[in-house]
């Protein structure tokens, strides 16, 4: 009971305080608007590289603006205790870890959805590009298997927090290898064989190709392997973030570098 | 004198400052590698030129985005250090205190423009030909000048809101995409242009292309950054002197 409470409240109260929920002003400055003036940047760049068409990139940055929610969100959960000096009494809490960071990450989660189902949304508008009405209900999947997957890295993302203080420098990294290396922004078949491999195991690749079909009209039972693919990618990047908050933490303790790190 | 003294010794201790700063120098190291990366991936059958030019515009977006990442929250950076009040009080004019700190914000960006050029010419081969080398030395400090003035303007103007550095990463996509760095401004819908004339990285930009190519006069987009810099100067001073009268009057400084 004590672990549900650690996981719903718990998360829920750690969204509201990264934002400063008294006015969602921020919250559109910060997350909305921004999402759609990048995809216009890479709609617009695409035009001018001739390389594939508008839908290409409305569908592919609609997907990785999962990630940015979900990777400086959840790199805050650790960064922002830090920042308020609460994150010594977090690690001496008896409190399940699992408990606490997955709670953190369900808001994260969510937002990452809404972001990416505002930017489709606008962005189809803006560009003209056309959704197939059957292809509403899988897109919508695809969007929150893709969150998930986002917000797997970015648990990972904040483990880093435990280690290194510059949590902003690390999601920014993160960020910039999706935005080449996923297959959102430049096909695949246009990366050196060692960068397309790669991007197999990132985050928002299978998603982003799941959703180019669908928009082209392809059906869910053909795009199912790949939303499988970025569902397994999103379940072992919470693994190995999971992992590395338990490994960060234990060094932490033994090495007393917790504020310093 | 004394004046000019201040603002170079603070030109150069926020310029060491920010040089030893994590967050600053990932912005503008990356900045020209991730998008000189993809210029060359998307436009492979372009040629040496383009992506030369490719890696110029490439170190724009680095200036321009270290002065959105920190230029508008510059006050706010002074106000979190606990000095802004300090720094208010003491004899020499505020606004001489605060351009330096914007303009170093922006001269950072000199290592995108050097890591662009360097990265292009190691990776890719692209050979570092440029036409007029006397304009590209002077479009350099010009180009930051300006952008460091903008950067000014919106430190003034957003110095009462606790999130002047939310809003000034607004305008870092938007004018990446109407500045004609990697997109140019004839795909873009045409009331943007106008608007785009209004950002100092366009005419750095335009600078800098013109000097590397020789496709114009780079010393027409140099006189039209010194001119932006005088009028995002004069408009800088005049908010900073409003909003502060207004923040010495109901004693807000720290608290906004």
């Amino acid at each position: 009971m004590t672990n549900l409470r650690l996981l719903t409240i718990g998360g829920l109260i750690s969204y509201r305080a990264l934002f400063g929920w008294l006015n969602p002003f921020s919250y559109v400055i910060t997350i909305l608007i921004p999402s759609l003036t990048q995809l216009a940047f890479f709609v617009y760049l695409g035009r001018t590289a001739h390389v594939a068409d508008d839908a290409y990139y409305v569908a592919g940055n609609a997907l990785v603006a999962a990630a940015s929610p979900s990777l400086f969100g959840m790199a805050q959960t650790v960064a922002g205790e830090r920042y308020t000096h609460t994150l010594s009494l977090l690690v001496v809490s008896p409190a399940s870890r699992i408990a606490i960071f997955v709670g953190r990450s369900l808001p994260a989660t969510l937002n990452g959805i809404v972001v990416s189902i505002w930017t489709l949304a606008i962005a189809a508008v803006m560009f003209g590009v056309h959704v197939p009405g059957h292809a509403l209900a899988p897109l919508a999947l695809t969007i929150i298997v893709t969150a998930f997957a986002c917000v797997g890295i970015g648990l990972f993302n904040a483990s880093l927090g435990l280690r290194w203080r510059e949590t902003a420098v690390i999601g920014n990294l993160i960020l910039y290898v999706l935005l080449i290396f996923a297959g959102v922004n430049v096909p695949l078949d246009r990366l050196p064989g060692w960068m397309s491999t790669l991007a197999q195991g990132l985050p928002v690749t299978h998603g982003a190709n799941a959703a180019r079909q669908l928009i082209a009209g392809a059906s869910l039972s053909h795009v199912l392997p790949l939303i499988a693919a970025e569902a397994l990618v999103g379940a072992v990047y919470v693994a190995i973030g999971l992992s590395t908050i338990s490994l960060f933490e234990l060094e932490a303790r033994r090495g007393a570098t917790l504020e310093v790190a | 004198m004394s004046i000019a003294r201040v603002m170079l010794f603070g030109l150069g201790l926020h310029f060491k400052m920010l040089s030893h700063s994590p967050f600053d120098m990932f912005v503008v190291v990356a900045s020209p590698l991730i998008f000189a990366t993809l210029a060359y991936f998307l436009f492979q059958n372009g040629q040496g030129q383009s992506l030369l030019v490719a890696a110029l515009a490439s170190g724009v977006m680095g200036i321009w985005s270290t002065t959105t990442a920190q230029g508008a929250g510059a006050l706010q950076t002074q106000r979190r250090l606990g000095i802004l009040e300090l720094l208010v009080a003491s004899p020499t004019p505020f606004w001489a205190v605060v351009l330096p700190i914007s303009v170093a914000i922006s001269a950072i960006g000199v290592y995108s423009l050097a890591i662009g050029l360097v990265y292009v010419r190691v990776f890719y081969g692209v050979a570092i030909t440029v036409h007029d080398w006397v304009a590209f030395a002077v479009s350099i400090p010009a180009a930051i000048a300006a952008i460091g003035s903008l950067g000014f303007l919106f430190a003034s103007v957003l110095v009462r809101y606790r999130s002047a550095f939310m809003l000034g990463n607004l305008f870092e996509w938007p004018v990446w995409m109407i500045s004609g760095l990697l997109i140019p401004v004839a795909v873009l819908p045409g009331w943007l242009q106008p608007i785009s004339w209004l950002f100092a990285p366009t005419w750095g930009m335009r600078a800098l292309r013109h000097a590397t190519l020789g496709t114009g006069s780079a010393w027409t987009d140099v006189v039209v950054c010194a001119a932006l810099s005088g009028v995002y100067l004069v408009a800088g001073s005049l908010s900073l002197r409003f909003f502060l009268r207004s923040a010495r009057a109901r004693a807000t400084l720290a608290l906004t």
